[in-house]
């Protein structure tokens, strides 16, 4: 039974280990967020407008339910990195001139901050200056307002606003290619004209406030600065993605623990009642010696809680360890002052109750049994088990069996229930693998989507403001340049009856060959000639459906408010945007031939002379390098993903491992006496082998289709379960996923069998000799 | 002191031929003597009953002989092949070309009928019966698709028996075949080996503790102490329908 205990503790470990891992780092995350946020004080709403006068703070703090604001002045500026000749984009935010900022304060990692005396001072964050290895007192230039100037880094800090630092509309970060810069308010305010004024505004609002009200009315009151629409906590992108990290955490922590620790009451059932079964005599002796019923009860419970104690303690020692690990590969994205492990007394009781409880709700029956048997009955063996002929052999096939094949038909068809869950729980374990290769599976799908086949241009560079059409020839005409299309964006609040959602209405040129829009199905959506497409997921958000009309409220420019029929809701991966011809765009703009940067291809030689002389047009606000975009993409996902594939086969095996071994040394346990009668008759060591092993297989062949059925259907419901604004998860499974899942199965198993094959070779057959059954 | 009969059973009526068979099991410090130095023969066409008190080596030698444990010291041989020297391979084909079992506790496979009891042996045997005819032979054949829980004690026993001679084997080794059972059963159990013995001309060797059995063998082989310390020969053979216990 060692074995068997060890297979099962392996489950229990297993288990609990991924409860607490997942559990933990969401809680230590969530605690290192709140006091980040709290001791910096985070901002509850942010409002970006084109420019307003110092004095409308006063206005917005009289806002009710408005607790304290702070103005600012940000802008989007290129970079230039001597030694990296790529483009990369800082987001530069002012800093008061009077002292640390008043919300969304920093953590200062090393030096201080800019002196407001100077305007090339700066001050960069921890993943940027890491990236490209920078510390105090290096230096770089930025074109700031169209003017190079070289600025110089005092200080490296954290922001409770940038957690996770991304470019809005990213598909994941890229540290090296995208910064926040801080810069005193006076540098900044000269650079841009700003002096008394200020675009960007943060608040915090007094306990008890409604934020929607606060939104409108803050809207209402900046509409005339161009305010772009004021959005809260939950909308901030840092936050946001944030909090769909705690949701995968958390759903994690509810599908991996649990389909354990069914596994391991169902280990732990068929050892109990096999147990139980070998022991009647035993329990019969003690109950003759005056045991009650609840004392035999007791003994055994007692068995099954010290074996998942066992696992419990090595689990929570093993979950901690690993939360530790899976907490240092988040803070490698999401950046804190420091991550505070916290481990609640409540997680570690959870553990404990809910493995035990399930453990012997698991084995009550073989405990109930243990304990009501009455002395006398146990006293007699136990009565023959029944067999008989087996359906299929009924079916005709019978003829052609040879008696080692029957036995193992029999023998499985005699415990239909054990058979089937033990198929089950081999199939879990290769569902869980297929689980962890879909995550892979589906970002490889999803970036194949994204960045290759809808996105063709090797470079896209955006304007900073909606620019002629004009610009698009002028691209054209550079050197190094193959074919170039131009687009526009606008961001808008679409409104449909009640809802609202802010987001871009991307402007495509019809039949665009560079920048296709596809749907789930990779067929090219047909922009119409008039009215928006959204995808689906907006669609719900809003409530709308095709032939609906819905309201546009641009937040630039001119900032029009038009009524746009929605054409279709298609089904798209990535955002939550809307669609449209974009001409058809303009003509809803009312802004003429607008475009708001251009995609194009280039010959690869001529790519860095390109980027550097987009650095030196001040039009040019940034441009992306599509091959930057995927390899850093996969950089920033390689950690996790690795981390993960490596948990799920632990646990998979350890699963697999669990059940096959377990069933195997039962079956040897339950069957030694007529394998080695089989032996003693002249069988082979082979051949009787055969019979034990025939079964596992059988039960493993079975169990591995089954476990893709499962496995697909667990995809589906993390991807349902995972979806959100920034991106719906494909369900697409490789089948070198459902091979290396069948492999692992396979290969546990067959470890298993050669452990059973080596106890079967080594039968006293003169033992079986002796006793009766 | 061993054989008598040596004019009737000469060297190609030989069949197992020990000498000086010694088994000492280790357990730990202790060791137990088994066998002390067993000599013994066993020719064609003969059934012997082996006697002796409990502990005495019967079941020891038995095993030995029929390939299923090994010796400490001493020889063994079959058809003059050594027995003490082969191979685990070699013993597993001995037993299952020439040896025949029949044990107290029946040993039969629970999963199968009766039928199929003895075509597990059938299967894998050179040369075997019908499985049917086997069983015919047992006075089973109306229970041939009974399964092992479904049969008496002594049914179960002459499926084991018609197992047993199914391969046609050249020895029966049957280790307290009536062990288990009644005294009425035992008879019918009884005479089906000694059926086959007479019709087959299978060598037979029968462990018991029924002195009364005794009768119906050639020779009767008295163990005590891992010795052999005395063999009896019976002018006549009783049938088992004459003994009674
Ligand atoms: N596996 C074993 N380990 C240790 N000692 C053993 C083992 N098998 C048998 N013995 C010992 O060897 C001696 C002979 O045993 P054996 O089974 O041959 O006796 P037997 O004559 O068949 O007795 P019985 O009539 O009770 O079956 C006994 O003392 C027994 O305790
Ligand atoms: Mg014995």
């Amino acid at each position: 039974m060692k074995g068997q205990v060890f297979a099962i503790t392996l489950v229990v470990i297993s288990g609990v280990a991924t409860f607490i891992m997942f559990i933990t780092t969401m809680h230590s995350l969530d605690l290192t967020r709140n006091s980040f946020y709290r001791d910096y004080n985070f901002a509850d709403v942010f409002v970006n407008l084109k420019r307003a006068p110092e004095s409308l703070k006063e206005k917005i703090k009289e806002v009710p339910g408005v607790n304290q604001v702070e103005t600012r002045v940000s802008a989007y500026v290129k970079l230039d990195i001597s030694g990296f000749p790529e483009p990369v984009t800082g987001h530069i935010i002012s800093v008061p001139d009077d002292g640390p900022p008043l919300l969304n304060n920093l953590y200062i990692r090393k030096g201080r901050l800019a002196d407001p005396a100077k305007d090339n001072e700066v001050v960069i964050n921890e993943t940027f200056a890491h990236a490209h290895g920078f510390n105090l007192g290096d230096q770089f230039a930025a074109i700031i307002n169209g003017k190079w100037k070289k600025l110089t880094i005092t200080g490296i800090v954290l922001s409770p606003e940038f957690v996770l630092v991304m470019r809005p509309f990213a598909m994941s970060p890229d540290f090296k290619r995208y910064g926040i810069l801080w810069m005193s308010r006076k540098a900044v305010s000269k650079a841009y004209n700003m002096e008394g004024a200020f675009n960007d505004v943060v608040l915090t609002l007094e306990r008890g406030a409604k934020v929607n009200d606060v939104l409108r009315e803050l809207d209402n009151i900046v509409d005339r600065y161009g305010g772009f629409g004021a959005y809260a906590r939950k909308d901030q992108l840092s936050h946001r993605m944030l909090n769909e990290e705690f949701n995968m955490l958390r759903n994690m922590s509810k599908i991996f623990p649990t389909i354990f620790i069914c596994v391991a009451a169902f280990l732990l059932n068929v050892v109990m009642s096999r147990t139980i079964n070998t022991q009647r005599e035993q329990i019969a002796a003690l109950k003759a010696f005056g045991y009650d019923n609840f004392a035999i009860g007791v003994h055994y419970a007692q068995l099954v809680v010290l074996i998942i104690l066992a696992g419990l303690v090595i689990g929570i020692v093993a979950g901690i360890w690993l939360g530790g690990m899976l907490g240092g590969i988040y803070m490698e994205v999401y950046r804190f002052p420091s991550l505070a492990f916290i481990l609640k007394p409540w997680v570690i009781v959870a553990a404990i109750v809910i493995s035990i409880a399930s453990a012997l709700v698991g084995t009550l029956h073989s405990l109930w049994r243990a304990a009501k048997q009455p002395p006398a009955e146990a006293m007699r063996p136990e009565p023959p088990a029944k067999y008989q002929i087996t359906l299929l052999e009924k079916m005709g096939i019978g003829r052609a069996l040879s008696q080692p094949t029957r036995i193992i038909a029999r023998n499985i068809e005699r415990k239909p229930v054990r058979t089937l869950l033990s198929i089950i729980g081999i199939a879990v374990a290769c569902a869980t693998m297929i689980s962890s290769g879909f995550f892979k599976d589906s970002v490889d799908y999803m970036v194949n989507v994204q960045f290759v086949l809808s996105q063709k241009e090797d470079m896209a560079v955006g304007f900073i403001e909606p620019t002629s059409y004009r610009a698009l020839y002028e691209i054209k005409e550079m050197e190094g340049v193959h074919y170039a299309e131009a687009f526009r964006t606008v961001p808008v609040k679409l409104k449909f009856g009640r809802a609202s959602y802010k987001t871009v209405i991307n402007g495509i040129e019809p039949d665009s060959l560079l920048h296709p829009l596809l749907d789930t199905n990779l067929k090219p959506v047909v922009l119409p000639q008039e009215g928006i497409i959204i995808n689906d997921y907006l669609g719900e958000i809003l409530g709308v459906k095709a032939g609906d009309m819905l309201t546009v409220e641009a937040l630039e420019g001119s900032k029009t408010i038009r009524q746009v029929p929605v054409v279709a809701l298609v089904k798209l991966y990535l955002g939550v945007m809307g669609y449209m011809d974009m001409k058809a765009l303009n003509r809803l703009m009312k802004e003429g031939d607008a475009v708001s940067g251009i995609y194009l291809t280039a010959d690869s030689q001529y790519q860095e002379k390109l980027y550097r002389s987009f650095v030196n047009m001040p039009r040019v606000s940034g441009t992306i390098v599509r091959k930057n975009e995927i390899r850093n993409f996969y950089d920033v996902q390689a950690k996790g993903m690795l981390f993960f594939t490596f948990i799920a086969t632990l646990m998979a095996g350890s699963i697999s491992i669990g059940v096959v071994y377990n069933n195997a040394r039962i079956a040897l346990s339950e069957r030694s006496r007529e394998l080695s009668s089989l032996r003693v008759l002249g069988y082979t060591r082979g051949e009787i082998s055969y019979i034990l092993l025939g079964e596992l297989a059988f039960i493993v062949l079975a169990a591995i289709p089954l476990g893709f059925l499962i496995g697909y259907a667990l995809c589906g419901y993390i991807a349902a379960a995972l979806q959100s604004d920034l991106f719906r998860i494909p369900l697409v499974i490789e089948l070198k996923t459902f091979a290396l899942a069948a492999l692992v199965v396979l290969a546990s198993a067959l470890i298993s069998g050669l452990i059973v094959r080596h106890k079967l070779d080594h039968l006293d057959l003169v033992e079986v000799l002796k006793t009766r059954e | 002191m061993i054989d008598q009969n040596k004019e009737s059973n000469n060297q190609d009526n030989l069949v197992f031929e020990v000498r000086d068979l010694a088994k000492i099991y280790k357990m730990g410090e202790v060791e137990v003597h088994a066998l002390r130095g067993a000599n013994l023969e066993l020719f064609s066409k003969e059934l012997i009953v082996l006697l002796g008190p409990s502990g005495s080596g019967k079941s020891t030698l038995l095993n030995i002989l029929g390939g299923l444990d090994t010796a400490t010291s001493g020889f063994v041989s079959y058809r003059g092949r050594n027995l003490t020297a082969a191979t685990e391979t070699e013993l597993t084909e001995y037993r299952r070309f020439h040896v025949g079992f029949v044990f107290q506790f029946y040993n039969l496979i629970p999963s199968l009928t009766a039928l199929e009891n003895v075509a597990v042996v059938t299967e894998i045997a050179r040369d075997p019966m019908k499985p049917e005819d086997a069983l015919a032979l047992v006075g089973l054949t109306e229970r041939l698709d009974h399964f092992p829980a479904q049969l008496s004690g002594g049914e179960q026993q002459r499926v084991a028996i018609a197992r047993a001679i199914s391969k046609n084997p050249e020895v029966m080794l049957c280790d307290e075949p009536t062990g288990a059972l009644d005294s009425q059963t035992g008879v019918v159990v009884l005479e089906a080996l000694e059926r086959v013995n007479r019709e087959l001309g299978t060598a037979t060797a029968i462990i018991t503790h029924n002195v009364d059995i005794a009768a119906m063998a050639d020779r009767v082989i008295h163990l005590s102490n891992g010795r052999i310390s005395e063999v009896a020969v019976n002018k006549v053979r009783k049938s088992p329908s004459e003994i009674q216990w």
